[in-house]
């Protein structure tokens, strides 16, 4: 059966204020939450492996994967919990590791499970580095199609057919398998990914899916591997290295106008835009 | 001689505009590491070289690789000619502006060459300390880069683009084997436009959820053409398909600092602030007077686009005559 390996990060919660210690951010009391993009990575795995006619057939295995503590590992429960099929933690502190040992480790594991996808999220929210899914691909030596916002997957053809969101608009590019796939924000909508099993006209629902109670229950009995860096050979070269963070210069306070009027002459008179 | 080396883009024979601002980024690297500056012209042949390097950009030299695989653009063959020509040349340092193209294909040459990337660097603290936004822009970390090869992504909004200089010699390398690893592109659905690229013009006017549907966006448009912008819009407005999803602003769309902004029915969430606060005067008019997006604004009306839209555009067209 086709193996699909979907990245999965843990994030603080973009909600909450950043709390600034001057050379970096203080994570210690943060709430940890499932970085948005691979919940999208997780619902795209799961749309190509459905039936939506037939719940007991399944297209591919689903592995998740997540590099983090053991001990924090939530946020694999609530992927196994939307119905990945088992899980893989390799057992680090993701903040200690630059983006080039992550992507080792991923694609060692992608080449141990002989998986036929990778589906990795367009970004972490936090991070915003955008480069894991590329690097799989590049040490992996696969194709790639990064930013992807519709997929076609052609069975018979062991090809996906992506739609990639592009400065100039759309590019559509035909992949063979295996390959690598980072998605971005607009798969989740409802007519977005495509088996070729389900109907045409068949919509999921908008978004990621939310787990289920039941959900929650399976997830605690579904496998999870523990593996170390060590394991995989992947030893860190630090070639990313923090000097500092540091809040952005805030804006001027503006001003509130009172009518269209005085907007259009503020701006040509006093802003001098138009 | 070890170098910086810039990887540029090219459309029907010259250069795009959006690479300027990578080059000009990759001169401030080279001169804080006091090591020339090269440019590398990617495609199915050369002929965009001789204009590149007439106007010089202040490079010493610029580099092509000619072969039919490099176009359309894939990464896959374009990471090969990168990791070739930055090890043929000798290159310490290699980047670019972070258009999609290079977004795509620099990280996988990077990992091929077991190199770190700095990503969407908005500043040069030093020859290998380079300043990039992180969570959305709420945060900047410096971010130091050690191996004997590093790369980067500029973000172009930050850095002016480069200015013609004097000229460069130019040099083929040949020889070079690129492999598309059997991927094919179909074609790119280009949004048809006679406006100047969102993120290149100098007014983007932009429209959110609350505009409601796509019919609505006329009132904008006709703004944005008597300001001669780019039209632009929220998330929520591109996913409720009132417009192409190539006109989204933010974390997750284009990143754009024009010399006015105009937010219109958008609430200002934390993703299109990202995407829009390095513009120079911003103006948003929402119903709504605790909408966040007047904390950025430098010219906030609380109003209903309804009313006050077709009133601007009556103002503007008037003093423009
Ligand atoms: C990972 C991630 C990435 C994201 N990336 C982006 C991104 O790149 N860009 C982006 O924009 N969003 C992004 N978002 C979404 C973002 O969080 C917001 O949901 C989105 O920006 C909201 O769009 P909006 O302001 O148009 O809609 P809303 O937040 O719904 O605001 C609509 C506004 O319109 C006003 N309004 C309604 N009717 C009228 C009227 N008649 N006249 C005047 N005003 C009116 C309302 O008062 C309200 O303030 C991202 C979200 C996530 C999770």
């Amino acid at each position: 059966m086709t193996k699909i390996l979907v990245t999965v990060k843990r994030i603080p919660d973009p909600d909450e204020s950043l709390k600034f210690t001057g050379s970096g951010l203080d994570l210690s009391s943060v709430k940890w939450v499932p970085n948005a993009f691979d919940e999208y990575a997780v619902e795209t795995a799961l749309r190509l492996a459905e039936d939506v006619n037939n719940k007991k057939s399944k297209l591919a295995e689903i592995i998740v994967l997540s590099i983090c503590p053991q001990k924090q590992r939530q946020h694999m429960t609530q992927f196994l919990a939307m119905g990945a099929d088992r899980g893989v933690i390799v057992d680090a502190d993701d903040l200690e590791l630059d983006t080039a040992a992550i992507s080792k480790i991923i694609a060692k594991v992608a080449q141990d499970e002989g998986v036929d996808m990778v589906i990795t999220g367009k970004l972490s929210q936090d991070n915003e580095g955008n480069q894991v899914g590329q690097r799989v691909a590049g040490l992996l030596g696969w194709p790639q199609a990064c930013f992807a916002a519709e997929l076609d997957w052609d069975q018979a053809n062991n090809a996906l057919s992506v739609h990639r969101e592009v400065d100039d608009g759309v590019e559509v590019k035909k992949i063979p398998l295996p390959a690598v796939v980072s998605v971005d924000l607009r798969v989740v909508l409802p007519s977005s990914v495509r088996n070729g099993v389900n109907p045409a006209d068949h919509k999921f629902t908008d978004g990621p899916r939310l787990a289920s109670l039941r959900g929650i229950t399976m997830a605690k009995r579904k496998k999870v591997d523990v593996k170390t860096p060590a394991d995989l050979g992947v030893t860190s070269a630090a070639g990313e290295s923090t000097v500092g963070v540091n809040k952005p210069p805030g804006r001027m306070a503006g001003q509130m106008v009172e009518t269209v009027e005085e907007l259009v002459e503020k701006l040509a008179t006093e802003a001098k835009v138009l | 001689m070890s170098k910086v080396l810039v990887v540029l883009e090219t459309a029907g024979g010259k250069l795009r505009a959006h690479c300027l601002p990578g080059i000009a980024a990759a001169k401030q690297i080279a001169d804080a590491r006091g090591l020339p500056l090269h440019l590398l012209v990617l495609g199915a042949d050369a002929s965009a070289a001789a204009e590149i390097a007439a106007a010089g950009y202040g490079a010493a030299g610029v580099h092509t690789i000619a072969n039919p695989a490099l176009e359309p653009f894939t990464a896959e063959a374009w990471g090969d000619a990168i990791v070739h020509a930055t090890k043929s040349l000798g290159a310490s340092v290699v980047g670019g502006t972070a258009s999609s193209t290079l977004r795509d294909c620099l990280p996988r040459a990077a990992a091929i060459l077991d190199a770190p990337l700095c990503a969407e660097v908005v500043a040069v603290k030093s020859g290998d300390t380079f300043t990039r936004p992180i969570s959305a822009g709420r945060a900047l970390l410096d971010e130091k880069l050690s191996g004997e090869i590093v790369f980067f992504t500029a973000r172009g909004s930050e850095f002016e683009p480069a200015a013609a200089g004097a000229a460069a010699p130019v040099s083929a390398i040949d020889g070079v084997n690129v492999d598309t690893r059997g991927v094919e592109v179909v074609g790119i659905q280009k949004t048809q436009s006679s406006r100047p690229a969102l993120t290149e013009a100098d007014v983007v006017v932009s429209g959110g959820r609350g505009m409601r549907e796509g019919s609505n966006f006329k009132v904008l448009e006709d703004l944005t053409d008597l300001l001669g912008g780019a039209l632009g819009a929220s998330r929520a407005a591109t996913d409720a398909g009132m417009v192409p999803a190539d006109l989204q602003v933010g974390q997750t769309g284009k990143i754009v600092a024009p010399n006015l902004y105009i937010a219109v029915a958008i609430s200002g969430a934390i993703q299109h602030l990202a995407g829009m606060k390095g513009s120079k005067t911003i103006v948003a008019i929402n119903k709504d007077g605790e909408a966040p997006i007047f904390q950025v604004a430098d010219y906030g009306l609380v109003a209903k686009w309804e009313d006050a839209l077709p009133r601007f555009v009556e103002l503007v067209q008037a003093r423009k005559g």
